[in-house]
């Protein structure tokens, strides 16, 4: 059995998974996956987080992906920190570096288990600030700065690749090396907030095939694996190249629900709750949703495509906030299949829903907020 | 004689198929596909020498040569260091 | 000191310097240990 196969399967334990602390957020970015904004009520307390932590280290989960919202909203924020890394479990999180003070920077560079991720959406501010609102740009470089300054190493710059950044590639890696940090790209997908500006911000089928010759002249661009659905264009991009959705990792939200990833805040996706008896690990080990995921699945719609075994029918979380089946094309399948399946009309898609965003927010594409603002 | 120890910065995790190494400082993930060999990354410390813990491992001497190229990887890896 | 029935006709230290010793021991070792560079992996931002 090859890595693949065994990961497809399933693991006793996630090898990482992803952590949203909070709803809360200061910024509205037009994308969010997670439709954040305003703190839920039922957030998990402190002493809840703790609890997961224990399970985490029990279960001898590697690291965890901080992020939220916001997560440095939380007060018990760099408590969580410190708790995490005292049980040996590693932290990367990610944030829009208002809260990087340049103590807190100093703070962070003492330890090896914890990576900071800055988000960044454009490599100037007009392109950047459209997506994540005005002044961003301004307080991501600021924190930047002062993990530089405070010699932190190598943090990471996390982009969302969309039609008005890709052509900025060449000039995030120079901003990311000003800094002396990696850079990380991930793909855009029409979840949480993202459902309403995917028409207007994810990547053409042109800017897809320049942006995968990119990846492959770049293989120490981090991804996340975020981009496995471009594989089907040949030469393997570095990485897994598969959906570990409920396989090898899994996002506990910040109530405490459990999803099998990020991307897919739904109902649908839901696998059970951390607050419920068993605990995070009964969830994972035991979930019905899980179990699902890791039965080998059918190509489906895919199987007289020669590509399956590249791309394996691309990112669940495209294909259903699209109205795609899911074991139907991803929307941006390199060869056309999932433009033609969308223009085919199989399904209507999942109603955008409010989730946390601020109130006040205009619903619906924008047009005002999205693309460059006149030079 | 060569020894090996397992770094510091290397979390080692059991597995139905052998177990999981992942190094906190270069995030590279191995897969250990065999469960002699992870017992001979467990007992290395234990070992004046990497042949010894073969042998206590129980691994038949012809395959001796491929654990040792399966170790050496790992050195190169940085799972394992050298010891001196 | 008497070689187990079931080992190779020579178990001594001259079998690395023969190639085709040395290149099962290549493929065998493949099977026994894969390592992969990840960054997260996908569902995870």
């Amino acid at each position: 059995m090859n890595i693949t196969d065994r990961l497809s399967h399933g693991l006793d334990a996630p090898i990482c998974l992803t952590w949203e602390l909070t709803y809360g957020c200061n910024l509205a970015c037009v994308h969010c996956l997670s439709s954040s904004g305003r703190r839920d009520p039922r957030e998990l307390s402190t002493d809840e987080l703790f609890a997961v932590v224990e399970e985490l280290a029990a279960m001898q989960v590697f690291y965890v992906n901080i992020g939220g919202g916001e997560p440095t909203l939380r007060p018990d924020f760099w408590d969580l920190l410190d708790y995490c890394v005292d049980h040996k479990v590693g932290v990367k999180f990610s944030t829009n570096g208002s809260r990087i003070t340049p103590e807190i920077a100093r703070r962070l560079a003492t330890s090896d288990y914890v990576d900071v991720q800055i988000s960044l959406d454009g490599a100037d501010a007009a392109t950047n600030d459209a997506v994540r609102g005005e002044g961003s740009y301004d307080v991501a470089l600021t924190a930047m700065q002062r993990l530089a300054d405070a010699e932190f190493g190598e943090f990471k710059v996390s982009v969302v690749v969309t039609r008005d950044n890709v052509d900025q590639l060449d000039d995030f890696l120079a901003l990311t090396k000003r800094f002396g940090a990696q850079l990380r790209l991930t793909r855009l997908r029409p979840s949480g907030r993202g459902a309403e500006v995917w028409d207007q911000l994810h990547v053409t089928d042109a800017q897809q095939r320049s942006l995968y010759r990119w990846l492959l002249d770049h293989p120490t661009v981090l991804t996340g694996d975020s981009f496995f659905h471009l594989s089907a264009l040949g030469e393997p991009l570095p990485g897994l190249n598969l959906c570990g959705a409920g396989r090898v990792v899994c996002l506990i939200d910040p109530v405490g629900d459990v999803y099998a990833c990020p991307f897919v805040l739904h109902e649908q996706f839901k696998a059970g709750s951390v607050r419920a008896s068993g605990g995070f690990t009964a969830v994972w080990r035991e979930s019905a949703l899980f179990t699902e995921l890791r039965e080998p699945g059918s190509a489906g719609a895919c199987t007289s495509c020669g590509s399956f075994d590249a791309c394996r029918g691309g990112c669940m979380a495209a294909k259903f906030f699209t109205g795609i089946p899911l074991d139907g094309p991803d929307p941006e399948c390199v060869h056309g299949h999932g433009e033609a399946a969308l223009l085919a009309g199989t399904g209507a898609r999942p109603p955008v829903l409010a989730g946390h965003s601020h109130a006040g927010r205009r619903a619906g594409p924008v047009a005002v907020a999205i693309g460059r603002r006149p030079a | 004689m060569t020894s090996y120890t397992l770094h510091p910065q290397v979390g080692l995790r059991d597995e139905k198929f052998g177990a999981l190494a992942y190094h906190y400082g270069n995030r590279r993930l191995t897969f250990l596909n065999d469960d002699k060999l992870v017992t001979v990354v467990r007992s290395l410390d234990q070992h004046d020498d990497v042949d010894e813990a073969l042998a206590a491992a129980g691994i038949p001497a012809a395959q001796w040569p491929a654990y040792r190229v399966a170790l050496a990887r790992l050195v190169e890896s940085e799972i394992l260091r050298e010891h001196h | 000191m008497t070689p187990p029935a079931a080992a190779a006709p020579s178990d001594t230290a001259e079998t690395v310097d023969d190639p085709s010793v040395v290149a099962d021991a290549d493929v065998l070792a493949d099977l026994l240990v894969e390592e992969i560079s990840i960054d997260g992996m996908c569902g995870v931002y």
